[in-house]
């Protein structure tokens, strides 16, 4: 997915003229072939991201599509103001490029995963916030930034993720993905969560509580008419983020919950994701995930626990951290 | 070498003319209009936009878009009465909105957003002005426009960090179209810079962070004419200008005074008194 996101940059490039790449001080070689191809719209800027977004914003300002990069905490934690301001206050078309997601930087320590990213991003006015699940997802959303009003912000995961394949079309902006049919349980999912809750999903089915898995690739507009139509009446809805369950998917499920109160009967809500603290323990994004419930035993476990169907003890269905 | 100007002997103590007496009143206007406002940082920049816009700034105040302008950001966005008066003076929004400044509904606020005709930015939080002004030069060049970018800065605005990213990213684009300006008035919110945190030397960390210097006293409108149209002092730099001024320029209770970096709920006494310094300076 991040390969192919950086590579949509240069291919959409090409298509369009308006669109520029800014990155700040990323690996030696990236886009190179961009750099070479089109040098004028290939910009690698120092570790100065503040600088980063108010320069993307004066181009912006006269017709350009930036696409600015950078590690995902730089931009929305240190350069929160900038975003806020620069981007979104003037509404200008530019596309901000979060790496790491989530856990995915676990071996890095706490100040380089992004875990609060969605809470952030979502609160600011006329921000929009998309967390694909894999590279064809990315390839087929990239495409329709070019036209989106005002800033987006792209959550970015590790790479190499296993395609979800479905029957929905083509991706767009603002429009979620059931990649499994609904049953008496909704999972509603983002980013790489969808494959975990996924594979929860399927060993869930096959004792006999029947799930489906809603994706949700953009979580600010959040497609709440989808939502609303699955999730009525549903025994269980649960949602799966690699996030804080402050302020992220399951928050802005529970909002829609109780803000539609009067068009739906809310179901049993849910909540999966990170605890609010900041992670340490390193190892890997699994192992995080893992020790956090977050992975498809500790999600099964955790839905198998709230409908009281526990085929181990209790307390195995507790995160560990 | 650079064909920097020298400084000068600052600041000058002759008397301001009509045209800046006149400035002033409208600056006044708006404070009066919304009982609020930051009268010192706005007196201090009154010669500096006015000779901009007279003298510099090339612009259609029938056609605030028109892509060929200049554009100016003005980052200190807390000074924002002096260019609501300038862009009442040129035209580019009626007089009368300068009464209702602030008030409930109003075109014009106490930081200037980028709906009002002729702001090109948003500002108020410090320290952004600089790193968009980037961006714009940057496009300019881009599309082969011989638009140029000035962005006015505060001298306790340059405390901000994201100030010298800016500055620094703007020597390595080596953007000639961009120029600087510092509103040297030597006072921030709490007293005076030299105490809160000191930015000198000013000249030597701007030239050092590969800008071209050039230094005017910045009520002394001959001066600025001079020193802006000297612009790009080096050719692929950028400039900035280092502008020696008061703050509370042209009101002699607010000149040198933190007391007046804002204002509110001045008695009719008090704007008739300011209304008096003026006639007199």
């Amino acid at each position: 997915m991040r390969a192919t996101c950086i590579d949509m940059v240069h291919e959409l490039a090409r298509r369009d003229p308006r669109v520029i790449y800014i990155g700040s001080d990323l690996g030696a070689g990236t886009l190179s072939a961009m750099k070479e191809e089109m040098p004028e719209r290939f910009f690698m800027e120092g570790v100065a991201e503040a600088n980063m977004i108010g320069m993307a914003a004066g181009l912006a300002m006269d017709g350009y599509i930036p696409f600015v990069h950078t590690i995902s905490t730089f931009i929305t934690r240190r350069a929160l103001e900038q975003v806020a301001i620069d981007l979104c206050l003037h509404k200008l078309p530019v596309r901000i490029i979060g790496n790491g997601g989530g856990l995915v930087y676990a071996p890095l320590g706490p100040t380089h995963m992004a875990v609060e990213d969605i809470a952030v991003m979502r609160s600011l006015p006329d921000m929009t916030v998309i967390a694909p699940m894999d590279a064809e997802e990315m390839r087929r959303l990239m495409p329709h930034t070019l036209e989106w009003p005002g800033p987006v912000y792209i959550r970015l995961a590790k790479g190499k993720d296993e395609v979800v394949p479905h029957n929905e079309g083509a991706s767009k902006i603002g429009e979620a993905v059931l990649v499994r049919p609904a049953g008496d349980v909704l999972f509603v999912t983002t980013g790489v969560m969808t494959q975990r809750a996924l594979a929860a999903a399927e060993a869930l089915s096959s004792s006999g509580i029947s799930c489906g898995v809603l994706h949700m690739h953009t979580l600010k507009p959040m497609d709440g008419q989808r939502l609303m139509a699955l999730a009525d009446g549903k025994r269980l809805v649960v949602t799966v983020e690699e996030h804080t369950l402050i302020g992220g998917l399951g928050s802005s499920v529970a909002e829609y919950f109780v803000d539609h109160a009067g068009e739906m009967t809310i179901p049993r809500l849910l909540r999966l994701g990170l605890p609010d603290k900041f992670l340490s323990g390193y190892g890997s994004q699994n192992y995080l995930l893992e020790q956090c419930g977050l992975d498809p035993e500790g999600i099964e476990s955790r839905v198998r626990a709230v409908l009281g169907e526990e085929k181990t003890s209790s307390s195995a269905a507790r995160p560990k951290i | 070498m650079s064909n920097a100007p020298k400084s000068t002997t600052l600041p000058v103590k002759g008397r301001l003319d009509e045209r800046s007496r006149h400035l002033r009143n409208m600056v006044i206007d708006a404070l009066e209009g919304g009982a609020r406002g930051h009268p010192g940082a706005a007196l201090s920049l009154i010669e500096i936009l006015r000779v901009l816009y007279d003298d510099v700034l090339r612009f259609r105040s029938d056609e605030p878009d028109w892509p060929e302008r200049d554009r100016l950001i003005l980052s200190k966005g807390h000074g924002c009465l002096a260019l609501y008066a300038m862009l009442a003076d040129k035209g580019y929004i009626p007089a009368e909105e300068l009464n209702r400044q602030s008030r409930p509904g109003a075109m014009l606020g106490g930081h200037p957003e980028d709906h009002i005709p002729g702001v090109e930015a948003s500002t108020g939080s410090l320290g952004h002005g600089l790193a968009i002004g980037n961006g714009l030069a940057l496009a300019a060049r881009m599309q082969k426009r011989d638009s140029r970018v000035f962005v006015i800065m505060g001298d306790g605005e340059i405390n901000e960090g994201s100030v010298w990213e800016a500055a620094m990213c703007a020597a390595k684009h080596g953007l000639e179209n961009l120029v600087a300006i510092i509103d040297r008035n030597k006072l921030q919110s709490y007293g005076p810079t030299a105490e809160v945190l000191d930015i000198e030397p000013l000249a030597d960390k701007w030239r050092s962070f590969g800008f071209a210097v050039g230094e005017a006293d910045g009520h002394d409108v001959a001066a600025l004419r001079d020193v802006f149209r000297m612009t790009p002092i080096e050719p692929g730099r950028p400039s900035v200008i280092i502008c020696h001024t008061v703050k509370g320029r042209g009101v002699s209770m607010a000149e040198h005074n933190p007391e007046w970096h804002h204002k509110s709920y001045l008695s009719d006494a008090e704007i008739a008194e300011i209304r008096k310094s003026i006639g007199e300076s």
